[in-house]
Parts: structure tokens; sequence; C-alpha cells
């Protein structure tokens, strides 16, 4: 015996007969759509115009009612109508969703791949509609060194890698060794890196030619920017943070004054300040590298912030463990290093990650002074007459190299979260 | 009076307006065990808290072993590593294994040689029965091994005086014992316990002299038996009507 079919009501009798109907009808609507996007077929074009436009919309709001089947016994229909199926409303933001995504997949994969061009060397060789990969293939030495002389660059990729691999010293130490791989990090390798940078990129001893700060520029200036910046903002901003809970009134107010100050400007201002106004506190013959200048204001300026951060994790520490620590005869500094910081330290990971990525987003500012990173290469390249036209393409290119380097310390951070996880 | 441990003189604090302390006199001589019980809000804990300087006494004078309190930093850094305290919230180092937690303070406070502070902690940690927890972290304990953990990280220290700070306040019913347990093996082994709890037959086996506080104030102050047998003022009366 047939049970009576009601469409207004789907339920688990004849759970097929819905189940298939339904998929048709979502199916239909997804067809339509992927045609008119993808091959510009309009299937429907002898319906009325807007009939025809918002077709696949109803038929998909059809075939989804007309799978939303409670307790169908198949968990992934049960998963989806859970999901993003509980309701005609949802059901409509769904199919919004779906079309909105394979709508803009033909324009986006047109214009990066399909109609793009890479080919040739000058701007005559971009022909198609597309982006013009040309532009910053030819322009890609500059983006990533700057003005740094092309002979010279295998001194940037030395010291970057000599860099990076000093960085993973931490995955092998023996056991003797492990009690100094936090010194290592905090003092040895910040000082490794700055001798590097100074003799092999800088140059000017050892018969390597002077290479001055205003030529640096590209991606290898936003990385070294970025990295003394963090290097430094973080203790600094540690220290600030206790300086605020301390009982030495004097030390405490210095803390507030600096916090507040830096934390009340904005960094473009503090910038200028730094090339500027700076120098004229500084006696005559006193010579100091704007770059030098730029990573201390920068630096100074974050270390607020991280401050603020850490505190917030200092006040989320209950009393219990500083009564602890002093009943067991631990003075200031020994509380600190062993119990409060470690576990302050670990509950701010997200919030000192968040800064941190604010901070390496913030180093295109360093323009003002004349310094030209990734972002900074590319406004003087998209003004180049030679080039005009293709700033898409570079905000584009920056946005993804930014993009690759965010997330990559997002990531990061979160992984030393769980390393660092204990319940409580 | 040399021979007196813990002498308190006169001793007043105030939190803000509120006289929480009001001219103590206190002395505790060497392996004397004393409960201080009291309702809640009389300063209990803040007397005990006062005799490692948790708490800072703003009038009148305390002298742990010879050393009087003051804002002396190094002083009061040798008083605390002598004067082991057991909280009720336990107060374990939550980032750290159970070993680590006894060991951290002998290793870097006291500069005992790794070795023979881990050597030291397993016997401690043994004491209390807890040995097979030594590599676990705190928060995969009960209350109850957690407490004993607090009390054998307190005596890696090797203190002189013990303070307990309401140490099964905290705890499940089921759990109290084996916390007392440990501290009566404590006070028969000869510390010198100073313990504020409201467990009376605790206080019935191991203390030498009971004290009574009530609104800042010592009330009473008698050895055990008579305390409990033969109460002199009217408060403790009540009190003792109250919890037994």
């Amino acid at each position: 015996m047939m049970n009576k079919l009601n469409f207004l009501k789907p339920d688990r009798k004849n759970l097929n007969t819905y189940l298939y109907s339904g998929s048709f009808l979502f199916f239909i609507a997804i067809f339509d759509v992927f045609l008119s996007s993808f091959f510009k077929i309009n299937i429907t074009s002898f319906l009325p115009n807007l009939v025809s436009f918002l077709l696949p919309l109803i038929l998909g709001i059809l075939g989804l009612h007309l799978i939303r089947i409670e307790f169908s016994g198949i968990k992934n229909l049960d998963l989806l109508n859970k999901n993003i199926n509980t309701n005609n409303f949802n059901a409509t933001l769904t199919l919004i969703i779906i079309f909105a995504i394979i709508k803009s997949i033909a324009p986006v994969t047109s214009w990066f791949f399909i109609d793009a061009n890479i080919a040739g060397d000058t701007k005559e060789a971009c022909t198609g509609s597309g982006a013009c990969w040309t532009y910053i293939k030819i322009w890609l030495r500059r983006f990533i060194y700057g003005m740094y002389p092309n002979e010279l660059q295998w001194r940037i990729n030395i010291s970057f890698i000599l860099l990076i691999a000093l960085a993973f010293v931490g995955y092998f130490p023996s056991e003797k060794l492990r009690k100094f791989l936090t010194l290592y990090y905090v003092a040895i390798y910040p000082i490794i890196a700055f001798i590097l940078i100074y003799y092999l990129i800088s140059g000017g001893t050892f018969g390597l030619v002077w290479v001055e700060t205003g030529a640096w520029g590209g991606l290898s200036l936003t990385f070294i920017v970025s990295f003394f910046c963090l290097i430094f903002c973080f203790p600094v901003g540690m220290f600030l943070a206790l300086g605020r809970r301390s009982q030495l009134p004097t030390v405490r107010y210095i803390s507030v004054g600096f916090i507040e100050f830096w934390r009340g400007v904005p960094l473009i201002t503090v910038l200028f300040m730094s090339s500027v106004m700076f120098p004229m506190f500084l006696p005559e013959d006193f010579f100091m590298d704007k770059l030098v200048r730029v990573i201390i204001a920068i630096s100074l300026f974050e270390a607020a912030y991280v401050a603020e951060v850490i505190r917030g994790g200092l006040q989320a520490l209950p009393r219990g463990q500083y009564d602890a620590a002093k009943s067991l005869g631990m003075g200031y500094w020994k509380m600190h290093i062993f119990v409060i910081l470690p576990q302050a330290l670990k509950l701010v990971i997200p919030g000192i990650a968040n800064t941190f990525l604010a901070l390496v987003k913030d180093t295109p500012l360093i323009f003002v002074v004349g310094l030209l990173e990734l972002v900074g290469m590319l406004n003087l390249a998209k003004t180049n007459p030679e080039w005009l036209g293709f700033a898409m393409e570079g905000y584009v290119f920056a946005a993804i190299i930014f993009w690759i380097i965010c997330y990559a310390m997002s990531k990061y951070s979160y992984n030393l979260e769980l390393k660092y996880k204990t319940d409580r | 009076m040399s021979e007196q441990i813990i002498e308190m003189n006169e001793v007043n604090k105030w939190f803000d307006d509120f006289h929480v302390l009001k001219d103590i006199n206190l002395t505790v001589a060497p392996k004397q065990k004393i409960v201080v019980c009291g309702p809640s809000g009389s300063g209990k804990s803040t007397l005990i808290r006062c005799i490692n300087r948790l708490e800072v006494h703003q009038k009148g004078k305390i002298v742990v072993d010879g050393i009087e309190l003051s804002e002396d930093t190094k002083n009061i850094e040798q008083i605390r590593a002598e004067v082991g305290m057991v909280f009720q919230q336990f107060n374990l180092f939550p980032h750290l294994s159970i070993l680590d937690n006894c060991t951290l303070a002998p290793i870097w406070v006291k500069k005992t040689p790794k070795k023979k502070a881990e050597e030291l902690a397993l016997r401690e940690l043994e004491k209390v029965q807890i040995q097979d927890q030594a590599k676990k972290f705190p928060g995969q304990l009960s209350g109850g091994q957690q407490q004993r953990a607090a009390i054998a990280r307190a005596l890696c220290m090797r203190p002189k005086i013990m303070l307990f700070d309401e140490p099964t306040s905290a705890l499940d019913p089921e759990m109290i014992k084996e916390v007392l347990d440990a501290m009566v093996n404590l006070a028969k082994a000869g510390m010198t316990m100073i313990v504020v709890t409201h467990e009376m037959g605790f206080a019935k086996e191991v203390a030498d002299e009971v004290i009574f506080m009530d609104e800042g104030m010592i009330v009473e102050r008698a050895n055990t038996k008579e305390f409990f047998a033969n109460p002199k003022s009217d408060r403790t009366k009540v009190f003792l009507s109250q919890i037994l």
C-alpha cells in the first residue's frame, strides 16, 4: 500500500521519494547557477527575466524543504539538516552563500589564472583582461630586497637562512643544555641576529661593501623590522606590566605614565617624531641610523600594548599563587620567574599573538620616514611610468604575502597554546 | 623567654577601618601544637598569616625563631623559608608536576642540588602516601591528594613551624580523613604546628592547647582537655555547643 504523500510536511514515510525529488530540485538549482556563471548559458531564458533570475533560489528552497526530514536515520542528512537547513530562512541563507561562491569562482579564477599574463618582460606583454603577473615577476627582486644592489643580495639570503636555522636550535637540545634554551632565545639569539644583520647585510667591514639602510627594503625589510620589534617589545612589555603592579610608587607611576603615553599616540606620529624630533635632542655629532630609530620607536609603542595584555594575565592569577610562592620563601623575582610569569604568559598567548600580528601589519607605516618595505616598494613601483596601472596586482600580491605570514604566526601561537595547556 | 619559637606582643592590625586583630598576645613553644578556632571573620586566618608576614601587622611586635618581623626583606624571606604554610585552597602551582612543586623552592631558595632535592621530595611524598603521583600535574589529582601534596611541598623546605589555614575546609567529606591523618603523623613526629580548623576531633587528638578567637581577640586559651571539658567564657560555650 502506498503511503499518502504530503509535500508540505516531509516525514520518514516515503523517505526515498522526498529525498530523491528534493535532491533533484536542489541540484537543478546549483546546475543552473553553475552554467550561467561559468558558461554564460541561461537554461531558463524562455521564462520572464525576474522569474528566470529567481528560479534557482526557488527550486533550491523547495529542494531543501523536501529533504528536511526529521530523524531520517541517515547520519549525514541529519547533520546537514541540523546545521544549515533548520528552516526555510536558514535554507535561503545557505543557498545564497552557495550561489555567491559559485558566482565568484568564475571571475576570480579567470582574473588570477585564465586571462592572466606572466610571460614577457614589458607592460606590452600583458594583453589579457586578467592580472598582469609579468609586473610582479619583473619587480619581484625589488619587492623582496628593495634597492639593495642585485649583486649583493646573497648577503641577505645567507643571513636569513642562518637566522632560520639558528631558530630551530631549540628542537634538538640535549638534556644538559635544555635549561639554557630560554636564555638562548631571550638573549643570545637576538644578539646573534643583530651581529649577522649588522655585519653581513649592512657590511662595511671584512671587505664587504657598506650598504646604507636607506637602500634596504621590500619583504626583507618587513622581516627585519618585525623580527627586532617582536624581540624587543616583549621583554620591555613584560617589565612594564610588572612595574605597573609594583608596590613601589615610583616604579608604578613611571610604568603607568609610559604605557598611557605610548598607547595614546598614533604610531604614525611616533614614527614622524622618531625621524624629525628625536635627532634634535641628540648631540650634534651623534648619529643614529633611521632604521634603528624606527625599530626602537615601534618596539616601545608595541611594548605598551604587550604590557597591558600581560597585565591581564597577571590579574587573572588567583592570589593564592602569590601566597604559596611567598610562603616558600621566594622573593619577588624568583616568585615571578618560576611561578607567576609562566602561568600568566600562558594565559595571554592569544592576546600576545594578536598584538604581534598587528605589529607585522603596521610595518608598512615606516614609509613615513622613507623606508620602503614590501608595501612601500609596491607604491613606488606602481608610480613608475613604465608600469602604470597595475596597482591591483601589487596589492593582491602584498595581501597574499601578509596573509601567509600572519596565518603562519597565528597557527604557531595556537600550537603554543595547546603545548602549554594545563588544567587547573 | 628565649625558648619560645613564636612571640606575638600586642599585635594590632586593621583592614582600612576594620580592626581585625586587637592586642594579640601569643607565645608558642617549640614542638607545641596549637589549634585556633572561632567563628568566621574572627581573625584566625589573619593571625596565622601575620606569622609569616603574608599579612603585615601595623602595631606590636612579632618575633619568629628569634627574628623580628619588620620591613627588612631579607629577614622575611629567611623566616618564610623556616615557616611552612598549607592553605585552604591548596595553591599548588598548576604548571608544574607534583615533584617540581616540591623541589622548586628547595632548589632555588635553599640552593639544594637538584638530585638531593628530588630524593627529599620523594621521601616527603612517600610520607603522605602519594609518591606514585609525583609525575602528575596538580589538576590530575583529587582534592585530598592535592592537599597532601601541598603539605609535602611545605615540608620539603624543612620548616621549623607549620601553619595550617583551614586545610580541610575545601575538601569533600570523604577526603578529610586522609589529610588529617597526614597532619596527625606530622604532629607525632614533633613538628611545631598552628592549625586553624573546625575539626574538633583533630584538636582533641593532637592539640596541646586550643585558642578560641572572636572579633579579633583571643577570648580563651587553655589546654585541650580543659578547653572542651570546662570552657570558661560564655562565648566559647556557645561556639562549642554549636559545632560539637
